[in-house]
């Protein structure tokens, strides 16, 4: 991204919500929102919410991996995935390979997304969350299970109003972290 | 873009990791599906995600303490309650221990010796739930107990109405349970109107279960209960399990289609129980007749 289009998003009052690729982020703090985004999965709920429940992980790998995609690695979704499939009881490589097509698909169309604001953003995220949803229905349909019904898919629909104030919540968390690297 | 993309500067393009790492999940997943392969890997990250699991249940803690704290203004009315309930089941109970008895004898007089006792005479942990999928693929639920709390593979779970489930993986701190409805999961059991002895199974759907394999003109009706008959020393027998919801006997098929709906509500609870495993003794118990028979 040049620095004429960085000034022009700045100064455009419209674009509140962009996000500021060149914060930078430290090691830890990525860490940490993946665990967190790991607990809020964990979540013990039950009954109709899980309809709605989001998935946290994909929402919060999706974000690294387009403002950091030097941080984020393919290698780090596919533990994330693992993690989450013992999690989950699946079966093992279902969130693995849905995390890496993740990653894949942010690798490429990343830069192009970072020119969006988060507003902008949140219809393409849903696309990914989309294809994430259904890489992982592939999986447990070649493993004999029977199609879910369309109540599954709301799950994308949450993940993709969450992008919105997620992805404006980790810009905030992060941008009132000093920088040690500032001068 | 004037500037080089740095991020890719080391490393093989995006394709040919997403390649590799697919094909690693592939692997998994078929080693997985097909042959069960990688306990070992499920424990080791199965300890990694214990904690977390540990932290997100704190709000459903807090959650339970709270009601707890609410209905404790209401502790006398419970209290009252719970011992007429507990009068009802006591006197069930002392039928049950003179019934037993009663068994016993009758089994002593046929020369079969010391069966019952391990029938009937279960310990059970309570356990919470940790965890329930996400997604409706997977029947099984995560409890707070595994191998350190003494939980055995294949141990039944059940709640206060009937058959949850079976442990199927363990892990130190927490276990898996494999529901009824799950599709790879059968259930003996016995309709208790005629003792008609069959398998219940899952359909991988919610709240359905499915007697296979009887035939058109089996005695079976609509809201037959099923228990478990003990067979195959899984379950303890006489536990209900589900109700008959419909059956269709279409006279140019085989078998009857035999629909039920499992009694326990999983997704109604946030504590189940596990029994311990009925004696291996079992086996030797049922040679014990002939040998006695013979003596006699």
């Amino acid at each position: 991204m040049n620095p004429e289009r960085i000034k022009e998003n700045r100064s455009n009052k419209d674009n509140y919500f962009g996000q500021d690729v060149y914060i930078p982020a430290s090691n830890w703090f990525i860490a940490a929102s993946l665990v967190a985004a790991l607990i809020l999965n964990f979540l013990p709920l039950q009954g109709d919410i899980l309809v709605f429940r989001p998935d946290f992980v994909a929402i919060a790998i999706a974000y690294w991996s387009i403002n950091h995609p030097h941080k984020m690695g393919m290698g780090v979704a596919f533990g994330m995935g693992l993690m989450m499939d013992v999690g989950n009881t699946g079966i093992l490589g279902q969130h693995a390979l849905a995390y890496c097509v993740i990653v894949y698909l942010t690798l490429i169309f990343g830069r192009r997304l970072r020119l969006f604001n988060s507003m902008q953003q949140a219809p393409q995220i849903g696309l990914i969350l989309l294809i994430v949803q259904i890489v992982i229905v592939l999986v447990a349909v070649s493993g004999g299970s029977a199609l879910p019904d369309g109540q599954y898919f709301f799950a994308t629909v949450t993940g993709t109003l969450l992008w919105v104030p997620g992805s404006f919540l980790l810009a905030t968390l992060l941008k009132q972290k000093p920088d040690p690297d500032a001068l | 873009m004037e500037t080089a993309p740095q991020f890719f500067r080391h490393g093989p393009g995006p394709f040919v990791r997403l390649f590799v790492f697919a094909l690693l999940s592939c692997l998994l997943i078929v080693g997985d599906v097909r042959f069960k392969y990688f306990p070992q890997l499920r424990q080791a990250i199965g300890v990694v995600i214990f904690p977390l699991q540990k932290i997100a249940y704190i709000p459903a803690n807090i959650y339970d303490q709270v009601e707890e704290f609410i209905a404790s203004f209401n502790l006398l009315e419970e209290n009252i309650k719970l011992r007429q309930i507990y009068l009802e089941n006591r006197e069930q109970l002392l039928k049950l221990a003179s019934l037993e008895a009663e068994n016993i004898h009758l089994r002593n007089l046929f020369g079969a010796v010391q069966y019952i006792e391990t029938k009937t005479r279960t310990k059970a942990v309570l356990a919470k739930i940790l965890y329930t999928p996400r997604d409706p693929f997977n029947h099984k639920i995560t409890l707070n107990k595994g191998s350190q709390h003494h939980i055995q593979l294949g141990q039944a779970v059940i709640d206060d109405k009937g058959i949850v489930g079976q442990i199927t993986q363990l892990y130190p701190w927490s276990s898996e349970v494999t529901l009824l409805t799950d599709r790879d999961h059968s259930v003996p059991v016995q309709v208790v109107r005629n003792s008609l002895r069959s398998v219940v199974s899952g359909t991988g759907k919610n709240d359905q279960l499915e007697l296979r394999y009887l035939s058109v003109n089996t005695d079976i009706q609509q809201g037959d209960q099923l228990v478990t008959s003990g067979i195959g020393g899984v379950y303890p027998p006489g536990i209900p399990v589900a109700t008959v919801l419909r059956i269709e006997r279409d006279p140019t098929g085989d078998f009857a289609q035999i629909i039920s709906t499992p009694v326990a509500g999983v997704d109604r609870n946030r504590q189940v129980l596990i029994l311990s495993l009925i004696q291996p003794e079992t086996h030797d118990a049922l040679e014990m007749p002939k040998i006695e028979s013979g003596k006699n």
